[in-house]
């Protein structure tokens, strides 16, 4: 690991003021990804700032029916609050389904939402990768791809993201709130909030440098049947090979998200429309302009048949 | 021809030379990649090595420590207090050896700089019992023969204590089949909840026997 300083931050206006004083930095709070690219010196940060210290950790009501969840709630309390459990289902159930519990009861909300791709070819610094050293290659593209991209990938990377918390806020319609050096605040739709790789694949997000996740709200609930269906090599403690979010009503409408598809949580609102036509119809617009490799193409129909089943699941419910 | 008698080097010592070694490659390899990114915009510069103060409360004693801010909790553990306890097993939170119990809730302490826990309570295996008196898991453990080379078990026992405290605290899991009913205390639940910890001796059905134990669930046979 490369050396660094080391400061606790007080209030969220100072922690993004000391990102802007300290270029290169990075926010700290569980750690438990920036720490493992640390030791690998995959991340070299000069300066950590650790913001656990900024109270940014209760879940609170807001105005219109929804909820604040501060960016430091853990991913073990945000999935056992009682309003979560009960209006957010498809939340707990992708928090629930990621990392194991000593690593849900140290990550935090706005840790989960930057977890960087566990693609080997970014975590082998032997290797050309170009979110690692931008211009470098891709030496996925080529490789080794049963748990790359199938969609919105580019020339430059197929790297998927890993989180299963994200594809639920995805789902959800949450808002990234954030603050600036400056002091200003914003609150960021997730819609708009990752980016797909194109030839930046380093840049993961539109945060702005030194712009710090204060929380995520969610919109009032959606009722509705809430699922997380999350397919892997074992049956926990593994990332997805694909993973399908869903709220369904009763009349067979709803929304869908897919995880292990994408650079980004994968949300398509046409597909969402097609939901009550089946799942061959809204995993064709889901997947509309697919581009699979012979060791990834099997994740089309995987999400095909796993949708199915989560739709027979609502149907039932 | 070199006589083996004389290589006195301990395993200790030949894994630092190595270490070593590895260091001085790893050095030689610096100029290229900075030749590589000469015209590239200026990076910034990582500082010399830091310390940092931090007080920890590690098995009920309060300890000062002053360390180089790499220094994760675990090396905190291991190489300062001199807990060896806690054991290290991958090193990037995948197996769960070095589980320890911080504020009453289990982590991979290894994915987490010792300068973070300043004020923490920190329960290690040497905090949960000892050759005399062994904590009630411990004990149960040794009688179910839960494990074989025994390097995972201070994580196994130490996330083991915490499962049944979890699923008491009513925390839902993956395998809970309604997220609103309080989880029970299963073998199905202690399963998923214990999958953090790898034993790669594979003596999970043992564990298994063990954790159900002291848990008073039923026994765990065939399900294994």
């Amino acid at each position: 690991m490369k050396a660094f300083t080391y400061e606790r931050a007080r209030t969220p206006a100072e922690a993004a003021a000391a990102a802007e004083r300290h270029p290169g930095s990075r926010f700290i709070a569980g750690g438990t990804n920036l720490l493992d690219l640390m030791k690998l010196e995959i991340e070299t940060p000069p300066h950590l700032i650790d913001v656990n210290g900024l109270k940014l950790d209760k879940i609170e009501p807001v105005e219109g029916g929804g909820l604040r969840i501060g960016a430091l709630v853990r991913n073990t309390d945000l999935a056992s609050d009682a309003r979560v459990r009960r209006d957010y289902g498809v939340l707990s159930r992708a928090l629930l389904a990621g990392a194991s519990q000593q690593l849900r009861n140290k990550a935090t909300t706005s840790g989960n939402l930057l977890q960087r791709t566990r693609c080997p070819y970014f975590y082998d610094t032997n290797l050309p990768c170009n979110k690692r050293v931008p211009g470098s290659g891709c030496s996925a593209i080529g490789g080794y791809t049963r748990n790359h991209a199938i969609v919105g990938h580019s020339e430059a990377c197929i790297a998927t993201h890993p989180s299963d918390m994200a594809v639920a806020m995805q789902l959800l319609d949450a808002g990234v709130e954030t603050v600036r050096a400056n002091g200003s605040t914003r609150v960021i739709p997730i819609a708009d909030f990752y980016r797909l790789p194109g030839n930046t694949p380093h840049i993961e997000n539109n945060l702005m440098p030194g712009e710090l996740i204060t929380g995520v709200v969610l919109p009032r609930p959606l009722g509705g049947f809430h699922t997380y269906r999350k397919i892997r090599d074992r049956s926990s403690y593994a990332f997805a090979l694909v993973s399908v979010a869903a709220v369904v009503q009763k009349d067979g409408s709803g929304r869908v998200a897919l995880g292990g598809a994408a650079h980004k949580p994968w949300r398509v609102p046409a597909a969402d429309a097609a939901l009550p036509r089946g799942a061959r119809a809204t995993v064709d617009t889901l997947l509309a302009g697919a581009k699979t490799t012979s060791e990834n193409a099997y994740k089309v129909p995987l999400i095909e048949r796993t949708l199915s089943s989560v739709l027979a699941d609502a149907k039932k419910a | 021809m070199n006589d083996l008698n004389d290589l006195k080097l301990s395993r200790r010592d030949l894994l630092k030379t190595g270490a070593a070694a590895a260091g001085a490659a790893a050095g030689a390899t610096i100029p290229s990649v900075a030749m590589a990114q000469a015209g590239a915009p200026a990076q910034p510069v990582n500082p010399p090595p830091t310390s940092a103060k931090t007080t920890l409360r590690v098995n009920g004693k309060r300890q000062e420590l002053n360390v180089d801010t790499r220094t994760t909790l675990l090396d905190a553990l291991r190489e300062h207090l001199k807990l060896t306890g806690t054991k290290k097993g991958c090193d990037q939170g995948q197996c769960g050896a070095c589980t320890v119990i911080v504020n009453g809730r289990r982590i991979n302490s290894c994915l987490s700089l010792a300068i973070m826990h300043d004020g923490d309570e920190v329960t290690t295996i040497e905090g949960l019992g000892n050759p005399a008196r062994l904590h009630p898991m411990q004990a149960a453990f040794v009688k179910h023969d839960g494990y074989q080379c025994g390097y995972c078990t201070p994580g196994q026992i130490c996330s083991a204590v915490s499962v049944i405290e979890e699923i008491r605290a009513g925390i839902p899991s993956h395998v809970s089949p309604d997220l609103n009913v309080k989880p029970l205390l299963s073998v199905d639940e202690i399963r998923e909840r214990m999958s953090g910890n790898i034993c790669r001796c594979g003596a999970y059905s043992n564990i298994l026997d063990a954790i159900t134990e002291v848990a008073g669930v039923p026994s765990a046979g065939g399900k294994a």
